[in-house]
Order: C-alpha cells, then sequence, then structure tokens
C-alpha cells in the first residue's frame, strides 16, 4: 500500500501539514474561509510534535497489525480494502476512546464536534495526502510499500 | 557603549500584513531566526515588529494565504545627493557600536555590469546558424596546463600521441561552484553542491574550512582549497580531491584575511577545520610563506609534489589594479589553473567599505589577463576561470568569447537553493538554513531538494549556451573561447573598448 513516510531530519515544524490537512477536511476547502469559520469543528488527522529542534509530522501510520482495529468495540475501526488504509465509521463509532488508549503512537484524536475518533484518512480520493502536497521541505512524504525508497 | 537612549537605525523593511488574509496559523512567527513576528493569544493575532526584519521574505514563501508582504521601509529622509539614506544609516550604526561595518554576499552597490554593455552575435545568410536539439553541440571543457606543442608518432594507420599530457579537469558544462567554505555554509548546502556537481559532470569547491567526512565520496568532483588559515589541510585532504586550488584571494575583500565566529564552531565545524570548538576561525590576509612569486611557486611544487603530479593546482587571486602581471606571475609559478574573482563576487562576511570599494569589475580584469597571457605566449600553460557575480549563462557565454576557459558560480548557486540576497550571512542566522550552523536552522535545506534545483539550474544553463552558440554557428564551446569577434560594445568608451579588445556595435 501507498504509506506516508516522515523525515524528521528535514522536518522544520512550521506545521503547514495541519493547516492544509484542517482545510482538507474543512466543508469550504478553502483555507481563509476554514480557518476563520470552521477551525473550531476540525481536528487535523496530522500533529507536529516538537522538542527542541527536532519535530516530525505524525499521523496514522496505518498498521499492517492495528492495534485499534482490535480493541474497537462497536467495529467502527475497519482496514479499507481497496487502499489498505485503517479507517473510521464514525457512525458506528461511540466514543469509548479504546482506539486512542491502545494506539502505539498517539495518532488517533477525539473528534471536535461529535463525541468520535478522529484520524488521518490518507485524503481518502486525493492522489496525493494534503500533508505531503504542502510540505515545503519534503519531510512529508508518500510512497509505495513495494518501492524501494 | 551606547551614546543615546534611542537606538537611531530605522528599519529597513516594513511587515505588511493583510488582515483579511492572516489567519492567525503562525508559520511566520516560527519560520522568522529575528523573532520579528509573535503570536498574542489573548487578542488571537500575529503581530510584527519590522525593526529586525532583514528582508529574507522566508515568512511571505511560506504564508499559506499569502498574507504577509515586505515593503521597504517608507520613512523617507530629506533627499541628498551625497548623503544619502543608506550613508546616513550606517554612520548612525557606527556612532552606536564604534565597530566595522560588515556586510554578506557581494558588492550591492549600483556599479556598472559591464556584461550588460557586451552584445553577443549571431549568423544570418552566410554563416548558417545550427539547431542544438538536431545537431551535436559539445560543452566539454578540459581545465589544466596545455602542452606548447604535439609530438605525434605516425605508425602504420593509427599514429600515436607521444606528448605526456598535464593532468586535465573534465567539464561537462563550462560552470563549476565556486569557494564555499562547510562553516560559513551549513553541511546539507556542502553536500548538495558536491551532489549537484558529481551528478551534472562538474567540480565544486571546498572553500578555505577543510573537507568534511561525509563530502570525501565526492571528492572527483571536488576542488579543495588551501587558504592563509590552513584550516583542514593535510595530504589526505589534497589527494582526495580531483584538484587544489591556492586561495590568495577573494573578489569580496581582496587583501584582507576572513573570520569565521565561534559561534560558528560547532563540533562538525570543528573536527573538519582542525580547530578547537568554540574558537574563531581566523584567516590571516596574507599567506604567511607566500611574499613573491618564488614563494607562491614553492607552495604550488610542494602541493604538486604531494599529490604526485596527478592533480592540476590552481591559484585563485581577487581582481586588483595589476591583475594581468599577477595573473602573468602565478602561471609562471607553476599555477595549472588561473581563477580571478571579480569585484562583485560574494562573501559570507566582509567588512563593507571593502566589500564595496576594493577589486575591478571581472570583465576588465579577465579581458586584460587573457590579452597578456597570449601576448607573453604562455595562454596555454594556464586555463582561466573567472568568478564573481555570473547571473546568467549570457554572462557565461560572454565571459568565454572574452577569453574564460570556465565560470565559477556561488551567488547564483546560493538562489537557486533558496537564498534570497538578504545580505546577513555573517549573522549565522540564514532563514533559509544554507548560511547557518543552528540546527533548528539547517534542516531547512533539504540537501535532496538542493541538488535537484542545483542540477536544473546547470542543465537549463548548458541549454541556454547551446542555443546561443548554435545561433553564433558554433558547435563546439573551444571555438568560442576568446572569439572576441563575437561581441560587440554599447555604452562604453574607446578606452573600454580598447582594454576588453573588442569592437563597438555597428563595427
Amino acid at each position: 500500500m501507498k504509506r506516508i513516510v516522515i523525515h524528521e531530519e528535514f522536518c522544520i515544524g512550521c506545521r503547514l501539514c495541519e493547516i492544509h490537512c484542517l482545510v482538507q477536511r474543512s466543508k469550504s476547502k478553502k483555507i481563509i474561509k476554514a480557518f476563520r469559520f470552521e477551525k473550531d469543528q476540525i481536528v487535523p488527522g496530522v500533529q507536529v510534535e516538537q522538542s527542541g529542534y527536532v519535530s516530525f509530522a505524525l499521523q496514522c501510520r496505518h498498521c499492517d497489525e492495528a492495534p485499534c482495529i482490535e480493541a474497537c468495540l462497536s467495529g467502527a475501526m475497519y482496514r479499507d480494502p481497496e487502499t489498505g488504509a485503517v479507517l473510521c465509521d464514525t457512525d458506528r463509532c461511540v466514543g469509548c476512546w479504546m482506539c486512542i488508549m491502545v494506539c502505539p503512537v498517539g495518532a488517533i484524536q477525539r473528534g471536535a464536534e461529535k463525541r468520535v475518533a478522529s484520524k488521518c484518512d490518507l485524503c481518502m480520493g486525493e492522489e496525493v495526502p494534503a500533508c505531503v502536497a504542502n510540505c515545503p521541505n519534503e519531510a512529508i512524504v508518500f510512497v509505495d510499500d513495494n518501492d524501494d525508497e | 557603549m551606547s551614546q543615546l537612549r534611542k537606538w537611531l537605525v530605522e528599519p529597513d523593511f516594513i511587515v505588511v500584513r493583510d488582515p483579511e488574509r492572516c489567519i492567525q496559523c503562525q508559520v511566520c512567527v516560527r519560520q522568522c531566526a529575528n523573532d520579528v513576528h509573535e503570536y498574542d493569544s489573548d487578542e488571537d493575532v500575529v503581530l510584527s515588529d519590522s525593526s529586525d526584519c532583514v528582508g529574507c521574505h522566508r515568512c511571505a514563501t511560506l504564508c499559506p494565504t499569502n498574507a504577509v508582504s515586505i515593503k521597504r521601509a517608507e520613512l523617507e529622509f530629506r533627499p541628498h545627493g551625497n548623503w544619502e539614506a543608506a550613508v546616513l544609516r550606517n554612520l548612525y550604526r557606527q556612532a552606536e557600536t564604534g565597530g566595522v561595518l560588515l556586510a554578506g554576499m557581494g558588492n550591492d552597490q549600483p556599479a556598472p555590469v559591464y556584461w550588460d554593455r557586451l552584445l553577443l552575435n549571431a549568423s544570418q545568410v552566410t554563416n548558417p546558424s545550427i539547431d542544438p536539439l538536431r545537431e551535436p553541440m559539445e560543452l566539454v571543457t578540459y581545465l589544466g596546463r596545455k602542452p606548447d606543442m604535439l609530438e605525434i608518432e605516425a605508425r602504420g594507420v593509427s599514429p600515436r600521441l607521444t606528448t605526456t599530457l598535464a593532468p586535465q579537469l573534465e567539464l561537462r558544462v563550462p560552470v563549476m561552484f565556486s569557494a564555499m567554505s562547510y562553516g560559513s555554509i551549513s553541511y546539507h548546502a556542502s553536500i548538495a553542491l558536491a551532489r549537484a556537481a558529481a551528478a551534472a559532470g562538474t567540480f565544486a569547491n571546498s572553500g578555505e574550512g577543510g573537507l568534511h567526512e561525509g563530502l570525501r565520496e565526492y571528492g572527483d568532483h571536488m576542488i579543495v582549497q588551501v587558504a592563509s588559515g590552513r584550516f583542514g589541510v593535510d595530504v589526505d585532504y589534497l589527494n582526495v580531491a580531483a584538484a587544489v586550488e591556492i586561495k590568495i584571494g577573494q573578489g569580496a575583500k581582496p587583501g584582507i584575511g576572513g573570520h569565521l565566529p565561534g559561534e560558528k564552531v560547532d563540533a562538525g565545524v570543528s573536527a573538519t577545520r582542525m580547530i578547537p570548538e568554540g574558537t574563531d576561525a581566523l584567516s590571516p590576509a596574507p599567506h604567511h610563506d607566500i611574499y613573491s612569486i618564488e614563494d607562491l611557486r614553492q607552495l604550488v611544487f610542494a602541493i604538486k609534489e604531494a599529490t604526485g603530479y596527478a592533480k592540476p593546482v590552481a591559484v585563485k587571486i581577487a581582481a586588483v589594479h595589476n591583475i594581468s602581471a599577477i595573473a602573468s606571475g602565478a602561471v609562471r609559478a607553476g599555477a595549472d589553473i588561473v581563477v580571478i574573482d571579480g569585484f562583485r563576487g560574494g562573501t559570507g562576511a566582509a567588512p563593507m567599505m571593502i566589500r564595496n570599494n576594493v577589486g575591478l569589475p571581472i570583465e576588465f580584469a579577465l579581458a586584460a589577463v587573457d590579452s597578456r597571457l597570449r601576448e607573453e605566449g604562455i595562454r596555454n600553460q594556464a586555463s582561466l576561470v573567472v568568478a564573481g557575480g555570473f547571473r546568467s549563462s549570457a554572462d557565461v557565454v560572454k565571459a568565454i568569447a572574452l577569453g574564460a576557459d570556465a565560470v565559477y558560480i556561488a551567488t547564483a548557486a546560493l538562489v537557486a537553493m533558496g537564498c534570497h540576497l538578504c545580505q546577513k550571512c555573517y549573522t549565522g542566522k540564514c532563514n533559509w538554513g544554507i548560511a547557518t550552523q543552528d540546527p533548528y536552522l539547517t534542516k531547512r535545506l533539504n540537501p535532496n531538494i538542493a541538488t535537484r534545483r542545483l542540477v536544473n539550474l546547470l542543465n537549463a544553463w548548458a541549454h541556454e549556451i547551446t542555443e546561443m552558440m548554435g545561433g553564433m554557428g558554433i558547435n563546439a564551446v573551444e571555438s568560442l573561447r576568446g572569439n572576441r569577434e563575437h561581441l560587440r560594445g554599447v555604452g562604453l568608451t574607446d578606452r573600454e573598448l580598447r582594454i576588453l579588445e573588442i569592437k563597438a556595435a555597428g563595427e
């Protein structure tokens, strides 16, 4: 499957990935409108972790053996058969936060509006996820598992 | 000691923020190493204090909504032909600090750019032009000593060359990356230059700061420098490279040495330069063992001995008043390549008065040296490489027509990597991650991106050079070299035309 790979050595901590993820998840898809009217209702699927000069963008790793799918008691967490991405069916999610508890990298957040899990969905339908497309330093790249990087 | 409570130097730039477009995302806050932008969480607004803005455009470039713009400060002084605003600001600054004014990059004064007064020829009717996309075009250039004559032994059908040729550097494109030391620029910038040189079939110059272990694998495409500070010089350093360059002078600051502040000497720079961490790296003004051409000859041959006569040795001099005699001396001292750096050459740090007032335009220095070496019959003994403010492939073509074998670029290469010429290299706060060792900032230059951009630049120039050569009906860069018939001058005095040895437009 195609995965997001992070290069911490080139992450400059600008957080443009978070900003563009938020826009991607907005209804308007327009950056100024999204930030002015929709910001509080959206949680970006990527968070920049920073300590000193070391920083990196962290989003769901879409694990091959995903603890969140195992732990989900309502069956909301599932693997998309086509892309291999781990997704959350928000209609089934009951907000028990077990997925958040078991996620080994802390990539799942609580949703802002509804009591459902919020996570990276690899920008379903887009050729390249928004965080990858907008990283100014190629610190986030989208590569196929099978390709030698 | 400060004399006044109020600092009299007004900001050079004003940050203009469009509140309708600003989304308080704080990218500008995170990107400015000069702390110009600040987020006020009480008011949920990003504020800017222009006092420390250097005009590097990092914030404006990364702003996702184009809400930030940088304008020249509008505070106007009463116009005065002699006491211009920049002059007044310098006086205020010196009255405050009592120090030498520092500057980065090359001479920023509006001195005439003579390349713009030289025009190239093109073929019409009688000598048809060549389409470089259809016909073979040769840009390969060999740098090094050429023999006075070739002896060929004719044996049967395959004649054999019996003259032993001196070592040569083979360039796929007649443009190399000029000396920029690791220390003055970051490791990422250094490695990008080395990789790009290797990929494009040309050479990068280590500068005087030694050669980092990580760069040694690109040694075949590196020229290493031996300067007055002798930083990082040992026999391995000399032998790992393709050629060795003795740096006598630099176009941005002829006659003076260098000073890398201790703050930039981190563990990596310390190991590479072979000096203690945190100490200032001082390059003396002269080489303390060179006070004559004979002394220079001793160093040239010491290096040739150390490298087994297998590598060309270059001598780099700044373009100064008696440049042709000095260049002739360098050739007679045994230099295989003479590098001349003009007064627009860049630097990481130089006293502003020297940067702006010392040296010669490279156009005149090149023409004078090429003519002099031809007159003396020693032009073949050394290749001529010129440097100092080359902006485009057209400048390169004109330089070759004026007599250069190849051109060194550095500022243009930095710009390709992202430099915006804010001229603050000496502060170590380069927001583009180039002229800094600060780990927060060096990450900003991804060497993979920088390498790609540098290779693109060289490929684009190579393409343009073949187009211009084709237009002149020339299919090999060898036929363009010193071919001043292909140049005409506009807006030049008789004296200038005579020194450049070119005709005026219309002649």
